[in-house]
């Protein structure tokens, strides 16, 4: 199976975030990036499929040359090759800009595969777009937010996240998969996979030779303004026997928030 | 024209979709714009009058055999083909495990922008203004669209429902051209979890636990406590759910789900920022936490410092009788 495996490098999740440029733009200064927590997901089934069907896994990056250090980890973890498209501009917050580069990178670049997989969404643009636009724009199937997925032959059956149930979903190969929490337990980097990931060399990829149109390459989000939320103020706090407390919390509940 | 997407569960419009016309509506009288709506595959003909009582003048009702069963692929191409003739300004729909699916599937064909998630929606110069959080709401971006149509996917729980009136409206079927081998993706079966027919996502009350619940059972009194309280549902804590004691479909935070119930109720959760992200949005917040320096009781509307273990049996009992009154 040749299986492609699309990831992100975001701050971690223990971050605080800061605005700047007059509210349009994230401030990057001082924040820890890493692979996106669903792209780990999405790494660690590639490897177990290759690990059952044989094949390759590649993994790809869209974003700036700091993306190599995901890229690596994506190599020590036992992916065989990564490309790097590199992408030196603001992050547009356009999933359908991000669909047509990686949709044209596989035109262009990748004479067969089988299997698209991407983490549900990354954490922080947190527009879960990606992996349906990249589907729709090859003209593949989609299963999206996968908790179980087993391939067989040309096919393959993934259960999926809905409200209160799972959808078992029975799609055709090549297909693009989008991986939630709960799909498995991702490995750590070995001390030898992180020594042979050093010695690989990463291809880069410019935005300018997969040649997209300018239709493709212009966001259609105009970023009006980024603001920090309102923040929440502690509000009472009570302390004392329980019953009380329970007490003092119901009438609260009921008479001043009325919610209850 | 503002064309809200229809979604329907056991044969009932979801209330997510009608939050979502009930915006439409509103935003749509702003703009001066028709509100439209869309149904795909299986739709009960007794349902139109709840859409046109919020406010929609026309019902599109887009059938086919390849439209039966929902499927990302088959939808898409029956609503880009509705777009295309009607020229909306505007397709919306909830921000559902279903909308999140299928609308990039739609952008995408349309060669669309796609606002996801959105929490507020305003009307300046004309145009369309989306706020939606990033970060699971570390912070808030609002951003316009270009080009028509513009897609946006609003979060369930945010939207008020409008106040349903006695209207008319003209339902207009279509059947939509779409060939069963354009549906590569099938849903086979819905597997439905146990006792839990709530989504945090849907609910209006979250019961939610962390560490100081210290065992998978002790989850059992957060499930008691939700079973008393009208539209609940159990959330949990990333360290909750990584030890094992619930599944990570209850999971709240930036690693699991972003929610905005009318009440939050955090037990033994000491409030992490990827924590607090995921749950800010909750219009009140309650916590009961053993340590009065945990996060949680910071942005806490109301917080009890004690244990849980002895606040939730008298909290049952208080909740009933003022829940009886």
């Amino acid at each position: 199976m040749n299986i492609f495996v699309f990831v992100k490098r975001v701050p971690d999740t223990e971050s605080r975030i800061r605005i700047q440029d007059g509210g349009r733009a994230v401030a990057e200064e001082g924040l820890n990036f890493v692979l996106s927590p669903y792209d780990e997901y999405a790494v660690e089934e590639a490897l177990r499929l290759k690990a059952a069907k044989g094949g390759t896994v590649t993994a790809v990056a869209l974003g700036p040359d700091e993306s190599l250090v995901i890229l690596r980890k994506c190599l020590a973890m036992g992916a065989d090759e990564a490309v790097l498209i590199k992408d030196v501009g603001p992050e547009t917050y356009d999933g359908l800009r991000t669909a047509a580069v990686l949709a044209k990178y596989m035109t262009a670049k990748v004479p067969q595969f089988d299997l698209l997989l991407f983490g549900k969404q990354s954490v922080g643009a947190d527009n879960a777009q990606v992996p349906s636009m990249v589907g729709e724009l090859l003209g593949l199937p989609q299963v999206n937010v996968v908790t179980k997925l087993e391939i067989e032959g040309g096919a393959g059956t993934a259960l999926r996240e809905i409200e209160g149930a799972r959808e078992k979903v029975v799609f055709s190969l090549p297909a693009v998969i989008s991986a939630q929490k709960g799909l498995n337990e991702p490995r750590y980097e070995t001390l030898r996979g992180i020594m042979a990931a050093k010695k690989k060399t990463i291809p880069v990829v410019t935005i300018a030779e997969l040649e997209l149109s300018a239709e493709e390459t212009t966001s259609r989000v105009e970023i009006l303004r980024i603001e920090a939320p309102s923040p929440r103020l502690a509000g009472k706090v009570v302390t004392g026997p329980a019953a009380d407390a329970a007490r003092q919390l119901v009438e609260f509940l009921h008479n001043d928030a009325k919610v209850i | 024209m503002i064309l809200v997407f229809l979604e329907t569960r056991e044969g009932k419009i979801k209330k997510s979709s009608l939050e979502v016309l009930s915006e439409g509506a509103r935003r749509a009288g702003e703009m001066n714009a028709a509100l439209a709506a869309a149904a795909v595959g299986p739709f009960d003909q007794a349902l139109a009058a709840e859409v046109f009582g919020l406010g929609a003048r026309t019902l599109y009702h887009l059938e086919g055999p390849a439209l039966e069963k929902y499927s990302s692929q088959g939808f898409a191409l029956a609503l880009a083909g509705l777009a295309a003739e009607v020229k909306p300004k505007a397709v919306w729909m909830a921000a559902s495990a279903l909308g999140r699916d299928l609308a990039p599937r739609l952008a995408a064909k349309l060669k669309a922008g796609l606002a996801s998630d959105c929490t507020k929606v305003a009307v300046a110069g004309g145009r369309l203004e989306y706020t939606r959080p990033i970060f699971a709401g570390k912070a808030l971006m609002t951003l316009a669209l270009q080009g028509d149509p513009g897609l946006a996917t609003l979060r369930p729980n945010v939207f008020a429902l409008g106040e349903a009136k006695s209207a008319q409206g003209e339902v207009v079927k279509k059947t939509a051209a779409v060939a069963e081998d354009q549906v590569k993706a099938r849903v086979e079966e819905i597997q439905k979890e146990q006792g839990a027919a709530l989504d945090v996502t849907e609910a209006e009350i979250i019961v939610s636990g962390g560490r100081g619940l210290k065992a998978a059972e002790n989850f059992g009194l957060l499930q008691e406590l939700a079973a008393i309280l009208p539209r609940a549902a159990v959330g949990a804590s990333r360290s909750a759910v990584d030890s094992g004691w619930i599944g990570h479909q209850h999971q709240v935070g930036q690693t699991g789900k972003t929610v905005s119930p009318n009440l939050y109720m955090a037990f033994g959760v000491s409030g992490a920022i990827q924590h607090l992200a995921g749950m800010s949005g909750s219009k009140v917040i309650v916590a009961v936490n053993k340590d009065p320096e945990a996060p949680i009781l910071k942005v806490a509307d109301f917080g009890i410092v004690g244990d849980l273990f002895e606040v939730i049996p008298p909290l049952k009992d208080e909740l009933k009788k003022a829940l009886s009154d």
